[in-house]
């Protein structure tokens, strides 16, 4: 017994110097274990008399709790520092660029047009397609643009053969919703168009996106509020908005439609050729001549339709400053969308 | 069409600045694209005349004038342009004044003192150019005898005048003139008209020449006038000339100017011929196919059978309405003329010039049309005018007409409820009836519901009640009409479970780093050539140049393009893609079959610490044509292709549900060398059409069993087909075979050179009960008999 305070004092000193979990051990066995020394000491108590035996006893208890304290601390610390040191060793750097293939992307002017196509298919109208070869029904004289009409010279056709031309616009997709389908219509139709004409400002091909709208009580005052929530729903913007008096041969009336300058807002520069306004549709009411080649009756049917260039918005929407660009398809271009 | 504001203020006041009054015109469907200055900013110019010039004494090219204009006396000044001389009256800008910036830098330029190879010189005579009035660069502006010497030029010749541009739609030809323009801005600023006073002219001769009207459906009016003794040596006039300029008209004799400044002004196109060399008569008549004719500019056409010419007893001597021809022209020599005034029908005029490669003043306005009324009063403004500059007896009028072809008289009727119901809005009766009233049409007719209006013969373009509303709406101003929203019912579709969209496609492919790319659907039949040899293709008739003549048949030319481009800008890796129209011809109708296609190049990944620096095989455009295609969900195949444009090798089409719906593999080695490619590239081509339908799932049920997998490599010959190997595995392993995977591929060292093995991993599973060994163990006995029996397979 009277070695127990020595006893201790050494155990809780290995225990101390102890520094892996094995020489732990080895320490709660030689004092702790079944033949440990502390054990011993329990196991001794039965020579004592019984009077000295509670005491000596819970001395012994007193000895043994403190050394498993002790023991189960350090093994906390040492646990503690091999995973310290784990993690320490498993410490990645994060700023490395992750494993990983690259992610493409869609073309500007498919972007605008999704974005057209969403728009207007949320509130009910839908897309049609049209074909690019079109016939000279479909594409003019359906579209009242006979043979020998000046506005044919608005579109410098290219001709594939005596009839057959690349669609100068979207509107024959208008013609071909008409006569299969009854009204009411509310449809986009957009598309690739080809207009014979190549500088600085066109490209002999680009994109419209045409709108129709076939009803009855279908006014001008319908038409101006589609086109001014459309503007306004494109560009995320109260943009200003202005009609003008123009002619197309399938409507009548017919307006261009201008929006404040975004690139100056209405400060004047280049690209609104310093008139604060930036040209980017055209519409109108659905010519009687139109609805007649349709065989849609023009006294209980009235219309309008719009055609938008796809690439003139993507321009203004992204500030692509080169029309040429989009078809390019340089890397450096088609890697910003 | 280019109006000068000085000269519309002759005929009309509108008491706007000239922005507003372009934007009042612009607002009114009369676009105006751009306002330009008559002159450029000077100021301390003068009249100035020469009363002296001497030779430099030390230069060849210069003359010391003396020259009046400056308030302080005669001034010594050095000129250089070889139309100085004694008596000329020109602009003079004086010591002290500034003119138009010469360089692009916009500083002015400053007139100074100067000593020129050593003379003074006190001052500047100047042309056109350098006061930025013109672009007659050639001496100095000679200003008309009576000008007064020492007033601002500025002022003199009414140079703070603006040039409007006006971009008129095809259905405005009424305002292709000084008086067209004048009329719309007096209707739209409630001004009055001052029409100049257009009296006949009394003949002073007989001389006529016989007139026949022989296409009258074509050329229902015709004038002619012969004026005798003409002095065509008589320059135009100052004032004529500087109009014209102001029109955007070269000054090109007195006789040509005179009907130049009647189209400008009136707006009808008119011709002069030296009667001397017309023979026996004269009138219009459609031309014989292949007839000649040399025009004025010295093109000599041969004419097709729908073109109308004016032609006298020998043959044409005009191209109608589009320009006149050489032999007939007036020129130094001629001493009378003939002056044509017609009416012709736009239908008969329009395309002939464009199909001929001709644009002119007259052409563009007669094939949108003139006024069926104007002809008369045009002839005697030109006589007037001819006249009192060329002198000349003028001989009667002769008038042809034919009433039955002329246009008649238009008059529409326009109900009230169609305002409402067509523009949306309401407006007063006295309104309507004032703009329309404004605008020339006078009213035939009022009734409870309805007017019928009486149409100007300019206003050609107003046939129906729909034009009338546009021509209320217009001048009422279409940003003052109301606005409102279109109601859709909200009538729900039905949604299809089975289609996918070329979004879908689209985004699958951008998730695996694909781009897409937009190109011409007209490609260079070279590079058609290349890819597919003399496969038939649409070809585009007047195509923008030869490498853009072709329509596609194929994406592949596109993409091919998209690569050599970027290829030469130093992209070394690449990954596109495009949606399009593949173009074809059978007879006479065109397939044209949406397509997706793609194409790979390059590293399999992009450069990275962690990338896969191979380049890409076969099996990674195989891989994610196989992962578009799952988005359909229907069973896929791979067959051996036969495509010229791919590799023999490594090709193959694509089988979707039992029909081939597109090919993919590497470019034919051949024609990737003759583009300059370096590497190899792949490519797919999908038909969009069958691959947009998915096949809905629908539901089997689990197995609560537990599945119990094999794994079986074989050896067999090098060339067979691993897909014909699991084809066989399906059809020997029973019913319980739930999925079929190889995961492993060898050859080389230890095995035979000509076989190659072959590891799959076999996953048995069983609806109802747990299998026993057996069960499975007979299953793979079946299937490795039936390959050894079919392919001499060996399991290792």
């Amino acid at each position: 017994m009277e070695n127990l305070k020595s006893l201790t004092d050494e155990a809780l000193a290995l225990v101390a110097q102890s520094d892996d979990l094995a020489s732990l051990d080895k320490v709660r066995v030689g004092y702790l274990g079944k033949k440990g020394q502390i054990t011993a000491l329990l196991k001794g108590l039965g020579k004592l008399s019984a009077a000295e035996r509670p005491a000596a006893g819970a001395e012994i208890n007193r000895a043994k709790q403190q050394v498993t304290e002790s023991l189960d601390q350090r093994k906390q610390t040492l646990e503690n520092r091999a995973i310290d040191l784990q993690l320490a060793e498993e410490a990645v750097d994060i700023g490395l660029a992750g494993r990983r293939s690259d992610v493409g992307g869609l073309h500007p002017v498919t972007r605008t047009i999704q974005r057209i196509e969403s728009i207007f298919s949320s509130v009910g109208y839908t897309v049609a397609e049209g074909p690019e070869i079109e016939d000279d029904f479909h594409n003019f004289e359906a579209l009242n643009i006979p043979s020998h009409h000046p506005a044919r010279a608005m579109h410098d056709t290219f001709y594939v053969s005596e009839n057959h031309v690349l669609r100068t616009h979207t509107s024959p997709v208008q013609i071909r919703t008409m006569i299969q389908q009854e009204p009411p219509i509310h449809v986009i139709c957009p598309g690739r168009v080809y207009r014979c004409d190549s500088d600085l400002t066109h490209t002999p091909m680009f994109h419209q996106v045409e709108g129709l709208v076939v009803d009855k009580n279908i006014s001008f005052a319908e038409l101006k509020g589609t086109v001014d929530q459309f503007l306004k729903a494109f560009f995320e913007m109260d943009v200003p908005v202005r009609f003008r008096p123009s002619y197309f041969p399938f409507t009548e009336p017919s307006a261009e439609v201008d929006i404040q300058c975004s690139a100056c807002r209405g400060a004047g520069c280049r690209i609104c050729k310093e008139t604060d306004w930036v040209e980017i549709m055209g519409c109108g009411m659905v010519h009687p001549n139109v609805f007649k080649a349709c065989d849609i009756d023009a006294a209980t049917f009235s219309g309008f339709a719009f055609g938008m260039g796809v690439e003139r918005l993507a321009m203004m929407r992204y500030g692509v400053k080169d029309l040429r660009l989009f078809f390019e398809n340089d890397f450096d271009f088609v890697v910003q969308f | 069409m280019k109006l000068s504001e000085t000269w519309l203020h002759e005929w009309v006041a509108p008491n706007l600045n000239t922005q507003k009054l372009a934007e009042q015109l612009t607002m009114a469907g009369l676009e105006v694209d751009a306002i330009e200055p008559v002159a450029g900013k000077f100021s301390q110019v003068v009249v100035g005349e020469i009363t002296a010039c001497e030779p430099h004494p030390d230069a060849e090219k210069l003359q010391v004038c003396s020259v009046l204009g400056a308030p302080d006396g005669p001034k010594q000044v050095v000129c250089g342009a070889p139309n100085a001389r004694v008596g000329l009256k020109a602009p003079f800008a004086l010591v002290g004044a500034s003119l138009p910036p010469a360089q692009s830098d916009g500083k002015a330029v400053k007139i100074k003192k100067a000593k020129l190879r050593g003379v003074e010189s006190l001052g500047m005579l100047c042309g056109q150019s350098e006061l930025q009035a013109g672009d007659d660069d050639s001496g100095l502006w000679e200003l008309p005898a009576d000008a007064p010497v020492g007033d601002d030029i500025r002022e003199y010749l009414k140079l703070d005048d603006q040039l409007l541009e006006l971009d008129l739609t095809p259905n405005r030809s009424d305002c292709l003139s000084i008086r067209g323009l004048a009329r719309e801005t007096a209707a739209l600023t409630r001004q009055g008209l001052r029409s100049p006073e257009i009296e006949p002219v009394a003949p002073q001769t007989d001389a006529s020449l016989p007139i026949q009207l022989a296409a009258p459906a074509a050329c229902p009016r015709y004038l002619g006038r012969v004026i005798k003794g003409v002095d065509i040596s008589k320059p135009s006039p100052f004032w004529l000339r500087e109009k014209l300029r102001r029109a955007g008209l070269r000054s090109i004799d007195a006789v040509v100017d005179v009907t130049n400044y009647v189209l400008i002004e009136l707006g009808q196109p008119m011709h002069a011929f030296d009667l001397d060399k017309l023979k026996g008569q004269i009138g219009p008549r459609m031309a014989q196919a292949g007839e000649k004719i040399t025009l004025l500019d010295g093109q000599e056409l041969s004419l097709k059978p729908d073109t109308l010419v004016i032609a006298d007893a020998v043959g044409p001597v005009a191209l109608a309405g589009i320009m006149g021809g050489a032999n007939s022209a007036v020129s130094e020599s001629t001493r009378d003329i003939f002056l044509e005034s017609a009416f012709f029908a736009p239908e008969f005029i329009a395309g002939k010039a464009r199909a001929y490669g001709l644009h002119t003043d007259s052409s563009h306005r007669f094939e949108r049309g003139v006024d069926c009324q104007l002809q008369g009063e045009a002839v005697e403004r030109a006589t007037a005018l001819l006249v009192q500059i060329v002198g000349g007896e003028p001989g009667p009028v002769s008038v042809f007409e034919d009433d039955q072809h002329l246009p008649a008289q238009r008059s529409v009727r326009l109900m009230r409820e169609q305002i409402k119901s067509k523009l949306g809005f309401a407006i007063a009766d006295d309104e309507v009836q004032d703009i329309l009233q404004r605008l020339g049409m006078s009213m035939l007719e009022q009734q409870r519901d309805s007017w019928v209006f009486a149409v100007p013969s300019y206003r050609f373009d107003i046939a129906i009640a729909e034009d009338l509303l546009e021509e209320l709406a217009r001048v009422y101003g279409y940003n003052r009409l109301p606005i409102a929203t279109v109601n859709i019912p909200a009538q729900l579709p039905r949604c299809s479970d089975a289609a996918l969209s070329f979004r879908h496609l689209a985004n699958h492919l951008a998730a695996r780093d694909y781009r897409e790319v937009i190109t011409y659907s007209f490609i260079d039949p070279k590079l058609h050539r290349s890819v597919w040899a003399e496969a038939p293709a649409v070809t585009v008739v007047n195509p923008i140049s030869a490498d853009m003549s072709l329509m596609r048949t194929s994406l592949f030319a596109g993409l091919l393009q998209t690569l050599q481009r970027n290829l030469s800008r130093q992209v070394e890796r690449l990954r596109i893609f495009e949606k399009g129209l593949r173009f074809s011809q059978e007879g006479e109708t065109y397939r044209q079959t949406p397509g997706l296609a793609g194409l790979i190049y390059g590293s399999r990944e992009s450069a990275g610490w962690s990338a896969i620096k191979d380049n890409v095989d076969f099996y990674d455009i195989k891989g994610d044509v196989e992962s578009l295609l799952a988005l359909t969900c229907k069973t896929l195949r791979f067959i051996p292709a036969d495509c010229q444009a791919l590799h023999p090798g490594q090709s193959a089409n694509i089988e979707l549900d039992g029909q081939v719906v597109g090919l993919l593999g590497a470019l034919h080695p051949r024609v990737q060398k003759s583009l300059g490619i370096a590497k190899v590239v792949y490519l797919f081509e999908i038909d969009l059409d069958p691959i947009l339908r998915t096949q809905p799932p629908m539901f089997k049920p689990l197995s609560r069993f537990p599945e119990v997998s094999r794994d079986l490599a074989f050896l067999v010959d090098k060339n067979t087909p691993v897909n014909h190997l699991e084809r066989e595995i399906y059809n020997s392993a029973g019913d319980f075979l739930k999925s079929l995977r190889v995961f492993d591929l060898y050859s080389g060292k230890g095995i035979d050179p000509q076989r190659k093995s072959v590891a799959f991993n076999l996953t048995f599973q069983h609806p109802s009960h747990t299998l026993n060994d057996d069960q499975v163990n007979n299953s793979v006995a079946d299937i490795v008999e039936k390959l050894k029996e079919l392919f001499d397979a060996q399991l290792r």
